[in-house]
């Protein structure tokens, strides 16, 4: 392992990190859902780092579970999107606000 | 060579989480994302997860990526943002909060000490992550079966038309 891990962790944070400034900026649904893409990929990164260092495939098989979970959840998640857009016009999470307090 | 490639996919995979934030168009955000998934395979490979490399190009920029690209395609979004409105999270408050957040995981990356372990020549490969999916985690493999079964159907349900109601009807011979 020439490259130390906290190298990879350093970068798995910064992307993290621009996954979380996404979804906190952007108010399209579709980079909403992009970024937390984003997110789930930099936390496959810290899992496959750590899976090294150990020595052990263990983290490996999470990843496997986390791709499953998200291609379930990119499948629901669009289909979601699709469905709003069908009924108003609109992919802005901000002109989606019927349950807003 | 390692380090190359590491900064390279580094660098890489930095502008393309840049480009899925910043975009305009959607599209753009896509191909970012595309950038960035790519990116992490070759990672993965430096990392030794030759299976996980593999399932990352295959899911992620095979499957995931092209749903997106079709959906854009579908909706055919302009690029979207309409004039700015008051919200919960200013962008600056939303930058501060995000850098001291990377800070942290950063910080917690940096303590994060260990002697890195022997690993033996099949670590990674279909056949020993295999081997532990198959054994160690049968259940959740079955399980995860179930979440897509799931996912299918919800897509199905969620995607399909509502149907028409009774006063509405065409003529038979008509679909």
């Amino acid at each position: 392992m020439s490259v130390p891990a906290p190298l990879y962790l350093a970068l798995s944070a910064a992307l993290f990190a621009l996954g979380t400034l996404g979804v906190l900026v952007r108010r399209s649904a579709l980079v909403v859902f992009m970024s937390i893409e984003l997110m789930l990929n930099a936390v496959n990164l810290t899992l496959v780092t750590f899976a090294r260092a150990r020595g052990a495939v263990d983290g490996q098989v999470v990843v496997f579970f986390v791709l499953v979970v998200a291609a379930a959840e990119v499948v629901i998640g669009l289909a979601i999107i699709v469905n709003i857009f069908r009924s108003r016009e609109t992919v802005d999470v901000d002109d989606v606000d019927l349950l807003r307090g | 060579m390692e380090g190359v490639l590491f900064a390279v996919t580094a660098v890489l995979a930095l502008a393309g989480g840049v480009g899925v934030i910043a975009s305009r168009e959607p599209v753009h955000s896509a191909l970012a994302l595309l950038l960035v998934l790519m990116s992490l395979a070759v990672d993965y490979l430096l990392l030794g997860a030759q299976f996980i490399a593999v399932l990352q190009v295959i899911i992620y920029a095979g499957a995931i990526v092209v749903l997106f690209v079709f959906i854009i395609m579908l909706l055919n979004v302009r690029s979207g943002e309409g004039p700015p409105m008051p919200r919960v999270v200013p962008p600056w408050l939303a930058g501060v909060l995000a850098l001291a957040f990377a800070a942290l995981l950063a910080f917690a990356a940096a303590t994060a000490r260990g002697p890195a372990a022997s690993l033996g020549a099949d670590y990674g490969t279909v056949q020993q992550v295999g081997r532990a999916l198959f054994n160690a985690y049968a259940l959740p493999f079955e399980a995860a079966s179930i979440v897509l079964v799931v996912g299918m159907i919800g897509a199905v349900a969620l995607g399909k038309r509502p149907a028409p109601t009774p006063g509405r009807r065409r003529g038979a011979g008509e679909r």
